[in-house]
């Protein structure tokens, strides 16, 4: 737990490192993220990570982005966040074009587009999975259980089902949602 | 492509940068909508292949937003068929979305994590934060309902019971996601799916 934290050397030093966490992420990079910044290169301690990685998920934008954009800014300002971020997404983003390429040149054989629906809907399975994560979560809601299940509901409904923006999503379930919870929360605070 | 869409695709992508609250997956529902749905700039069959391989290849989720790019650019010049231009056009067009989708959220980040660090337990933050749980279970179901329908819109019994099984392992074994995808795949060209 006395560990001494490392500041990360340069500019170069954040590029690179986000560079090779981005490219073991598959699916969530939250385990390798840690790994990496609180194990391996010893950034930060693993509570210090633990507050980093909230504030990042509560800031809109993806997640492991924010979080190199916050990390990369703390220690070399404009630039470093620059870094970090263009780290994470660069080499990867190229990788991934090229795997996207490889597999179009083979997409009009039957048995890869055969192939690619049966990732496709094992890829959907793995995108409910993570939504259904959230479950303990809404379980635990100052709102009780009922409740945030039926915004997910609604939300679900309005977003799947009857394909409407997303700004009017947010701005009608997000705004009843926040505003039910803030009353909520005041009432426990002051109780 | 002319310039007037590709300005109006790089203002929205923009726009859902900050909007998305939980991440990347949550605004693929949108992104559905917009691009397939509405500009019809993606059939479902790229929608989902763009998804798909966004998966199980390494890097954060809102690479997807890349391949999309890539597949909308190289669409609108003309396909392979069409050569260096096109995959220029993709290239390009893949830039242009992701830096759309990750420039605002990041600029909010930076400028916002010290505010958020002093704040973090107002009432307001958390209310946020808390409120916003369910809205994302929500969206990110959303975003697998979509991709499985996408996958396969002919809603094969067979697919259907694939995707379940995936999210049934997901959730109760620590297999990796790319033995999954492995899976899916065989399942899918032994099966002739």
């Amino acid at each position: 737990m006395a560990q001494e934290n490392v500041a990360p050397r340069s500019r170069t030093d954040l590029f690179l490192s986000f560079t090779w966490l981005g490219l073991q992420g598959f699916g969530g990079v939250l385990a390798v993220v840690q790994r990496e910044m609180v194990d391996r290169k010893q950034w930060m301690t693993l509570s210090e990570f633990a507050e980093e990685w909230a504030l990042a998920q509560t800031l809109p934008g993806p997640n492991v982005v924010n979080l190199s954009v916050m990390f990369g800014g703390k220690h070399f300002g404009p630039t470093g966040a620059l870094a970090a971020m263009s780290g994470l997404l660069l080499l990867p983003g190229l990788l991934m074009l090229a795997i996207v390429i490889g597999f179009q040149a083979f997409a009009h054989l039957p048995v890869v587009a055969s192939a690619l629906h049966g990732m496709g809907v094992a890829a959907a399975g793995m995108v409910m999975a993570a939504g259904w994560r959230f479950w303990p979560t809404v379980k635990q809601h100052p709102l009780g259980w009922p409740l945030g299940l039926a915004f997910a509901a609604l939300s679900f409904a309005l977003a799947a089902l009857m394909h409407w923006p997303l700004a009017h999503v947010i701005g009608v379930v997000g705004l009843v949602s926040c505003g039910l919870t803030w009353r909520r929360l005041q009432n426990k605070d002051s109780a | 492509m002319n310039w007037s869409l590709w300005l109006e695709l790089h203002l929205h992508f923009c726009m859902l940068s900050l909007l998305a609250v939980g991440g990347a997956l949550a605004i693929v529902p949108e992104m559905h909508r917009y691009l397939v749905n509405d500009l019809q700039l993606l059939s479902e069959t790229a929608f989902s292949q763009s998804v798909t391989l966004a998966q199980i290849a390494p890097g954060p989720n809102i690479l997807l937003v890349a391949v999309m790019g890539w597949n909308i650019g190289l669409q609108a010049a003309g396909g392979f068929e069409a050569g260096g231009v096109a995959m220029v056009t993709g290239l390009l067009m893949a830039l242009s979305l992701l830096t759309a989708a990750v420039l605002p959220s990041s600029l909010l980040s930076y400028f916002m994590v010290k505010w958020l660090h002093l704040h973090q337990h107002a009432l307001s933050v958390r209310a946020f934060k808390a409120g916003m749980v369910p809205l994302v279970m929500g969206l990110m179901i959303s975003a697998g309902w979509l991709l499985q329908t996408a996958s396969n819109p002919q809603m094969d019994w067979r697919l259907l019971l694939l995707c379940v099984a995936s999210m049934l392992i997901v959730l109760c074994t620590r297999v990796h996601l790319l033995w999954l995808m492995l899976g899916g795949a065989l399942a899918g060209a032994a099966l002739g799916l």
